[in-house]
């Protein structure tokens, strides 16, 4: 996994709440056995107009947004379907940082499997940036994980919370099934316990 | 010492260890494991060089992508038939126990877990698919999680998780006549929102909530996510063990009675504390209609559609108004004058047995509305044969339902089930998103009950005093 460190980067604003993964991507780019490539389908049904068309109106299609890395939204990010093809087309597309209000909890924990920080925002700052956003060609904004800090261009600095352990997950890239392997001795003095105890749930593990 | 909850408990029988600011290592009893969202973990192990821990506590079973027309046929679509393919290599390479597309097991992986008697209460469950939840129904901590902890499971048997906090749900009283669970959990999304349970495990708790079957309770604790809680739970009691009892993957003999005392001990203690609490009282729930594209877009069936206009809240009156758009209705019209196209009774929601033999107690004698094509599709593949042996699928067949193979179908349409721009249906399911059932395709969501009498009306209508 890719370490996140800081990032100053150009801002998409996507100004709706509740997106769900459905939104992100839809059921048809499911079928993929791949983690790659799935950039053609973030926001698909959103991106078209109903001739199929691209929609000039959604971000993704302005030119002012090309090459974003930090992905601005609102409340309840990332609801839905727990399908770790949103947070893979995020990235396909470019995007390592999502800042928002509050993010549903399944898409939270995918974002740190795949080095995209989630960034939670107070409603009253994120709104600010919205504006800000909308109203500034080549808006961008400085995230610093280390700092825990989020950097307008008029130089206010909007702090954020996150779990030590992730933190330093992300912060160094670590391979988190590696890090958990390195406490199999721990697993297996607890497997050996519980079976004491539930005998029934380990009928696989010989005595 | 303060007594603990359900949660709490399960909690804490799985805890490994834990890093210092309190995040856990938890043990992970179970995995169940589909087509959709486990090739890129199988993946990751064959590049790492890992294997599964323990093989036996997986168990696959396609259904996301699999037809629900003649098997026999094979899958038409090559994508899907590759997916589904991939799972079988898979399986087989990592020695996972498979229900391949044409066993009479297979079926929608929240419904054969419970089947077969894979999800016991206590234990902890997880599946890459958000309705993971389900399995809450049996008093076991079960939460839908990616693709990358899929492979984490698989290769340690473990999940890195920090600990959620404990919301109570008291249901008390009696349910209106032909309400049901899916009418309790979507009133009870319609209050706290599609966020009101993030961050939280939900346990139902109150006399409505135990007097639910086992599969109403799964109905109930399979939406918890769409209330945004990653698990639901009911505290298991008489009724869970009575199902329980003689499945095939559940304990046996001395080891089940071993079982059933350790499973008597989880519930609440009656001095223990939830970080939040709601009661609702069972009489104030009428039969429930979504109208819009989030499920917290819900109503009583002798409701109006909202008006944007009316609403103070900009993101709120924003989303209203972008929904009543895309769902082609007008605000303030009756929500029993929604005219509808077609039905489908199924998904993880609602596909099981009693499901489907309310469904026919109320379909029998009647007929589908010329307007409206309605199909039935069961949960699982022993689903299908009990409700044939049963006669019910006779009785669809009579009313004008079509009768259907087993799998996922048109709750997420990556099948062939899917909905053509515009259409609108009333869905059994659990998600009224955009394009969910087809791009263009209007979902709303009701129980079994409402379903069937739309199916014959043409429209909505309040089963309470329907004839």
């Amino acid at each position: 996994m890719q370490a996140f460190t800081t990032l100053t980067g150009l801002v998409a604003p996507l100004d709706r709440v509740n997106v769900d993964t459905d939104q992100i991507i839809p059921k048809q780019y499911l079928k993929t056995i791949k983690r790659t490539g799935l950039r053609e389908g973030l926001f698909f049904d959103w991106k078209k107009q109903k001739d199929g068309s691209p929609d000039p109106q959604f971000f993704l299609n302005q030119a002012r947004y090309q090459g974003a890395t930090i992905l601005l939204t609102r409340d309840n990010f990332g609801c839905g379907s727990s399908r770790e093809h949103a947070p893979w087309a995020l990235l396909d597309q470019g995007f390592r940082c999502v800042i928002a209000p509050s993010f549903a909890d399944i898409f939270y924990n995918n974002c740190f499997q795949n080095g995209i920080l989630p960034v939670v925002l107070t409603a009253d700052e994120v709104l600010a940036m919205m504006h800000e956003v909308l109203a500034t060609p080549g808006y961008q904004l400085t995230v610093d994980l280390g700092k825990q800090t989020v950097t307008t261009p008029g130089g206010k600095i909007c702090t954020f919370t996150i779990d030590p352990f992730r933190k330093d997950c992300l912060y160094r890239g670590l391979d988190s099934i590696g890090l958990t392997l390195q406490h199999e001795s721990a697993i297996s003095v607890y497997e050996k316990k519980r079976k004491a105890e539930a005998p029934w749930l380990f009928t696989d593990i010989p005595s | 010492m303060a007594g603990k909850t359900l949660f709490d408990k399960i909690w804490d029988t799985h805890f490994v260890r834990e890093e210092p600011d309190g995040t856990t290592l938890l043990y992970i009893d179970r995995q169940l494991v589909h087509e959709v969202t486990s090739p890129q973990a199988f993946e990751g192990l064959k590049l790492a060089g890992r294997r599964p821990r323990r093989p036996a506590a997986t168990l696959a079973v396609p259904d996301h992508n699999v037809p629900t027309t003649d098997r026999r046929l094979g899958i038409a679509d090559a994508i899907s038939a590759k997916q589904i393919q991939t799972l079988e290599d898979n399986c087989r390479d990592f020695s996972i126990t498979l229900f391949g597309m044409n066993d009479i097991r297979q079926g929608v992986v929240h419904v054969i877990g419970p089947e077969q008697g894979f999800t016991l209460p206590g234990t902890t469950i997880v599946c890459g698919d958000s309705h993971t939840s389900t399995h809450g129904a049996f008093g076991a901590l079960a939460f839908g999680i990616g693709t990358s902890e899929v492979e984490h499971v698989l290769a340690t048997q473990c999940l890195v998780q920090k600990r959620p906090k404990t919301m109570e749900i008291r249901v008390d009283g009696v349910l209106s006549d032909r309400c049901s669970a899916k009418d309790i959990i979507l009133a009870i999304i319609g209050k706290i929102g599609t966020a009101g349970g993030t961050g939280y495990v939900i346990e139902y708790t109150g006399s409505a909530i135990r007097a639910l079957s086992m599969e109403g309770r799964m109905t109930l604790c399979n939406m918890s996510i769409e209330g945004g809680a990653r698990a639901g739970m009911v505290a298991p009691d008489e009724k869970t063990t009575a199902y329980i009892k003689g499945r095939p993957l559940a304990p046996k003999d001395a080891l089940f009675e071993q079982a059933v005392r350790a499973w008597e001990q989880l519930k609440t203690d009656p001095d223990a504390k939830y970080d939040a609490t709601l009661v609702m009282r069972a009489e104030d729930i009428a039969p429930q209609v979504s109208w819009g594209t989030s499920p917290g877009m819900v109503l009583g069936v002798d409701q109006r559609v909202p008006d944007p206009a009316t609403m103070t809240d900009d993101n709120t009156r924003k989303a209203t108004e972008r929904a009543l758009e895309y769902m082609g209705l007008a605000a303030n019209m009756r929500i029993a004058d929604i005219r509808i196209d077609k039905v489908f009774i199924g998904s993880c929601t609602n596909s099981r047995i009693e499901d489907l033999r309310l469904a026919a107690s109320l379909a029998k004698g009647k007929h589908v509305s010329k307007t409206v094509h309605a199909m039935v599709v069961p949960g699982s593949g022993l689903v299908k044969q009990q409700a044939e042996q049963e006669g019910l699928d006779k009785i669809f067949r009579e009313a004008g339902f079509e009768w259907r193979e087993a799998g996922c179908s048109m709750c997420l349409a990556m099948n062939a089930d899917v909905l053509k721009p515009g259409e609108r249906c009333a869905s059994t399911s659990n998600r009224n998103f955009e394009g969910r059932q087809g791009a263009g395709g209007r979902t709303h969501l009701v129980s079994p009950a409402m379903a069937v009498a739309a199916a014959v009306e043409g429209h909505f209508i309040d089963i309470r005093h329907w004839s």
